[in-house]
Order: C-alpha cells, then sequence, then structure tokens
C-alpha cells in the first residue's frame, strides 16, 4: 500500500509520520507543499507542525498552497486523507471537514496523552478495530473544536464524529474535555468518511517501551483496511 | 489604493483572550468595561484606483482567505 505525507513549511511531525507508516508497511514518500502533483497514493497524511508559523490562523496558508488542489481533488474523488494536529487545521481550513479549532479554551498549550472513544466503525480508518478507548498523545494550542449549530446536527445526523476525549473507561464528560471542543470532540470526518482529521497524534504511540502501543493498533488495522 | 479591513469574531465564538484582557483592564481600575472582542486588522494596497472595485478585491480576499467565516465576520472600513 503506498502512502504520502505532505511536508509544508513548518511542519515537524512528517518524519515521525513517515517513520510510522513505513514501520507497519506502507511504501511511503514524502511531498513538497509546492508540487503540483501527487503521487500514486492508497493515503495521503497531512502531518503535525506550525505550518507557515501558525500565521492568520492555524492552517490557513498551507490549505491554500499549490498541492492542496491536488490533496482537494483526491479527496473529493473518494480517495482516504488524515490530517493530524496541524493537518487538522488544514483540513478545516481547505473545507474537506467542517467547523474550524479555536484556541484552547484555558488559553494554554496541552501536551499530554489522553484517551479517545471511537464513535463510528463503519469507515476505512476505523473498521475492524477491537478497541473501542485508545490511548494517544495531543500537543497543541488550537485545538478546540467549533462549529456552528447547524453544522453541528448535519455532524451528528450523518455520523461524522470520528472520535471524542474521554477517561480510560470511554466516559466522556467536562472533566474529561482537554480543550474546551464542543461534545469533546477530538476528530471528525467528511460526510463520505474518507477523510479524517484529528488532533491526537497516532504516530506518537507507536512504540511500547517509548509510549504505548495503541498508535500501532490505528495502524496495523489501517493497512489492513485499505488493502 | 490602501483599503482596510477589520475581522472580528462572531458574537457566540468564545473568545478567551477577550475576556482576560477585560479581567486585566478591570484588575486595573477599568471597571466600566462590559465586554471586549479581540479581532485582526488590515491594511492592503492594491494596485487598483476605482474605489469600488478596490473595495471588491480586499471583499474578496476577506472571503477566501483573510477571514473564516464559520467564526469571522468582515468589515471594509475605509478606503483613502
Amino acid at each position: 500500500m503506498k502512502s504520502s505525507v505532505i511536508t509544508f513549511p513548518g511542519s515537524n511531525c512528517d518524519r515521525d509520520m513517515d517513520v510510522a507508516l513505513t514501520k507497519f508497511g506502507f511504501k511511503n514518500k514524502m511531498v513538497w507543499h509546492n508540487d503540483q502533483e501527487l503521487p500514486k497514493s492508497d493515503l495521503i497524511v497531512l502531518p503535525g507542525g506550525f505550518s507557515y508559523g501558525d500565521y492568520l490562523r492555524c492552517g490557513s496558508m498551507a490549505s491554500k498552497s499549490k498541492i492542496m488542489n491536488s490533496v482537494i481533488n483526491f479527496a473529493k474523488s473518494g480517495g482516504l486523507v488524515m490530517g493530524i494536529c496541524n493537518g487538522f487545521q488544514i483540513l478545516v481550513e481547505a473545507e474537506l471537514v467542517p467547523g474550524v479549532l479555536l484556541r484552547n479554551k484555558y488559553l494554554q498549550f496541552i501536551c499530554k496523552n489522553v484517551h479517545v472513544k471511537v464513535d463510528n466503525k463503519e469507515n476505512t480508518f476505523f473498521k475492524n478495530l477491537d478497541k473501542k478507548v485508545l490511548e494517544f498523545h495531543i500537543a497543541h494550542n488550537e485545538g478546540n473544536y467549533f462549529c456552528t449549530n447547524d453544522q453541528l446536527k448535519e455532524i451528528e445526523d450523518n455520523n461524522q464524529i470520528a472520535i471524542y476525549y474521554c477517561d480510560q473507561n470511554g466516559n466522556t464528560n467536562d472533566q474529561i474535555n482537554p480543550n474546551g471542543s464542543i461534545k469533546n470532540i477530538a476528530g471528525i470526518f467528511n460526510k463520505e468518511k474518507n477523510v479524517l482529521g484529528m488532533m491526537p497524534h497516532p504516530e506518537r504511540m507507536i512504540d511500547e517501551s517509548l509510549s504505548g502501543e495503541d498508535g500501532s493498533i490505528f495502524f496495523k488495522n489501517l493497512l489492513n483496511n485499505i488493502k | 489604493m490602501k483599503v482596510s479591513a477589520v475581522i472580528t469574531l462572531k458574537k457566540d465564538v468564545l473568545d478567551p483572550q477577550g475576556k482576560v484582557i477585560h479581567e486585566t483592564l478591570d484588575g486595573m481600575g477599568f471597571n466600566s468595561v462590559n465586554e471586549v472582542r479581540q479581532g485582526k486588522y488590515f491594511e492592503i494596497d492594491v494596485n487598483e484606483n476605482d474605489p469600488k472595485k478596490a473595495k471588491d478585491l480586499v471583499e474578496d480576499m476577506c472571503k477566501k482567505l483573510l477571514a473564516n467565516l464559520v467564526i469571522e465576520n468582515y468589515k471594509i472600513i475605509e478606503t483613502q
């Protein structure tokens, strides 16, 4: 299976993502933001980082870069696209997934492990996953998911909420919400479920001795679903 | 021609920075403040002499890049 990771100026999780994808069997290529065309890919990843120094709004500049025209076409034709952290911010700015990511409610940069509940397994990203709660890492300043009431209704009607912040038993409530996101939303799909944006970093949880293995579970399952 | 645009957060969007600024002003003795909302201001020099065309151009920029219309409003405030 072939994947591509896009590197924007200021991306800093692109190589971690490359390591993770390669470790679990993807043939990965790194793609520069100024390129026009994507290599043939089964999965495109927009990595975390601080593209364009978070100028104007996080992800806003990157969402207009040359390669994004190809990424948008790829997504619109049903190709799998995943945006992690800053990649999620780029996806909302490119309007590939609904809503926006505001500054964290308590104005702090948050860097810690969190648990997320997988809500919807009827999609390529989470199908057949045998765990309901995963432990991932978050590191962000603007992860406070927000959308209009109309958007929220549409998101809920179409089952577009991918993952929620929760405790280790899968309970979602205000105390466990790290950043003020509406409904504890940590990740969201487009309507067709081929585009996933999420704040947590699965690529940081792929080594038992360094972190945890829930990222490994996620990537192995993803590869099997794409095969 | 120079055109200015002001971007503000919509009414029901949380503005924690504005809140903190409000509290700080309060602490400094400015007790008559009802609310503070933080926004962005742009001065754009466009190569266009027709004021209407220049404003339209900046409006297009606001819609496509400068503002995110899910959370922000924009206002073209002056031409000179």
